[in-house]
């Protein structure tokens, strides 16, 4: 396992996104509420590109008509056949017990730490002053 | 969508998602080609359909414009998040998108059209209706099947005008950039009705086969027992509404009467078609009297006059029941299709959640369609 940095924090705004390829295999980083999460590119129903999708609230309704947005932001939907996920974890909310998209573990470091290493950063410029996000793969 | 993407050299030794050798190269027998912008037919027009196009327009048999029966809940409107071509226009409007997302990425052999476009098989003004069933199949011509010979049209018709459905049936056949006839499975009445008999026995007399592509209302309830209130409700009566089209079919004597019929139902799934035969053939050996015309049970005239298309896969809790419903059926009468680019199309790689057996995959994939619709 290497933590790669694949984005400076400011780059990916709150409600962004951002999608990286690491060691071949593509990654959406996604900023929901200054936490930062990842989740792999791939939805594991038919392959499509999950983190493409809309980030959209996580809808329930506890009886009919009682409806209630909930989770706003948190949720992923996936652009072919709409199978929502847990952006946190990758948990699928039509199928929770068995469907899992891969998530990553994702931290923010500050330049001066990454400088030190052992970090991959062969595309984003790290300098001491600014905040990374890294992606352990 | 626009998204910030930063793109790494990939690990040699990391497996890609490039497609496999044994889905390269299949037969998509569900393609949907969109028009540009609302004119694309309008070069096909007469100048007397035209006028007509401009001032009076369509006659649709719903109350609504612009949009369907049943919106779909994709932001997408109901197509594939990523087929939105860059500049804005129709998903499947977009030939070049359609060959890097489907028929280079997979090498498509062939890819069998079905317009959804244009609204002449259910236009309420008939004359009107068979004016742009004929503007379709042109606009299919030359917008698909010259540019990229893979693509094979369905000649477009409007039922409801035997006399000039006949006619362009007729003007079509012959030529091999026409794949089938394309009817609307919700008609005015069942499809085994008479009054549609003379149009099934063109097509059968000029050796094509009947695809009949889920979709669309003709005014009547979209299910036996009244309305649905959501699109999830509404996709299940497309199966309803594929059992009624089998059940009349058979039960009205048609394959009786056009023995060399041959119909396709695309996009209605196929898991419930054994169970209608069960219930056909046990009441058949009851009600005989009723139906001397059916010499035969109704299964076999089903297995040896219809053929379905895969998508939308069912997916079985347990996945190796796709195996028990593919043999009932008999995998000779299964074809895939993507139904590219809706929002429920299937990818071949990821469709069937059970390995099949080589015989059948060669069948679904290729060689039942390449058998049905004479390819090379």
């Amino acid at each position: 396992m290497t933590r790669h940095v694949v984005a400076r924090v400011d780059e990916i705004q709150p409600g962004q996104r951002k999608i990286v390829t690491v060691r071949g295999r593509e990654i959406g980083i996604f900023n929901v509420g200054n936490d930062f999460f990842g989740l792999i590119n791939r939805c594991p129903h038919q392959g499509a590109p999950l983190c493409r999708g809309e980030v959209v609230s996580r809808l329930v309704a506890p009886m009919p008509g009682d409806y209630r947005l909930t989770r706003p932001g948190e949720m992923i939907r996936c652009p072919w056949h709409c199978w929502e996920f847990d952006i946190r974890t990758g948990q699928s909310l039509c199928d929770p017990n068995s469907v899992q998209a891969r998530a990553f573990d994702v931290a923010v470091e500050p330049g001066k730490a990454l400088v030190d290493g052992p970090f991959v950063a062969e595309s984003v410029q790290v300098t001491v002053e600014e905040n990374y996000v890294v992606v352990t793969v | 969508m626009n998204m910030p993407v930063l793109d790494r050299t990939p690990d040699p030794t990391t497996q890609n998602d490039r497609p496999g050798a044994s889905h390269l190269g299949f037969i998509d027998c569900d393609v949907h080609p969109y028009v540009k912008g609302p004119n694309d037919f309008d070069p096909f027009l007469s100048k007397r359909w035209l006028e007509h196009k401009k001032t009076i327009g369509g006659r649709t048999r719903q109350g609504l414009a612009k949009t369907s029966m049943y919106p779909r809940m994709s932001p997408g409107a109901g197509m594939r998040m990523d087929s939105w071509p860059k500049n804005g226009n129709h998903p499947g409007s977009d030939l070049p998108l359609m060959r890097e997302q489907l028929l280079d990425l997979f090498d498509v052999a062939y890819g069998l059209l079905a317009p959804l476009v244009g609204g002449g098989p259910g236009e309420r003004n008939v004359e009107f209706g068979a004016a742009m069933a004929t503007a379709c199949n042109e606009w299919q011509l030359a917008n698909w099947c010259d540019p990229d010979p893979r693509l094979l049209g369905a000649i477009q018709v409007n039922i409801e005008w035997p006399e000039a459905a006949i006619a362009e049936i007729e003007k079509r056949a012959g030529d091999r950039r026409f794949a089938q006839v394309n009817i609307p499975p919700r008609g005015l009445e069942p499809l085994g009705r008479r009054r549609y008999w003379p149009v099934l026995e063109a097509c059968a007399a000029n050796d094509l086969p009947v695809s009949l592509h889920l979709g669309g209302t003709s005014g009547h309830a979209s299910t036996g027992g009244g309305w649905p209130s959501f699109y999830h409700e509404e996709h299940p009566s497309y199966v309803q509404t594929m059992q009624t089209l089998v059940t009349s079919l058979v039960c009205e004597g048609v394959f009786e009467q056009i023995p060399n019929l041959k119909i396709v139902l695309v996009e209605g799934g196929f898991a419930w078609l054994p169970a209608l035969c069960w219930r056909l053939d046990k009441h058949w050996k009851r009600l005989k009297a009723e139906v001397p015309h059916l010499k035969r049970s109704p299964s076999e005239y089903v297995h040896d006059h219809v053929w379905v298309t895969t998508q939308p896969i069912e997916e079985p809790e347990r996945p190796q029941d796709m195996l028990s419903i593919l043999e009932w059926i008999g995998p000779e009468r299964v074809m895939f299709s993507t139904d590219y680019p809706h929002w429920d199309q299937d990818d071949p790689r990821y469709a069937f959640k059970v390995p099949l057996p080589d015989e059948w995959k060669r069948k679904i994939y290729r060689e039942n369609a390449k058998a049905l619709y004479k390819l090379d």
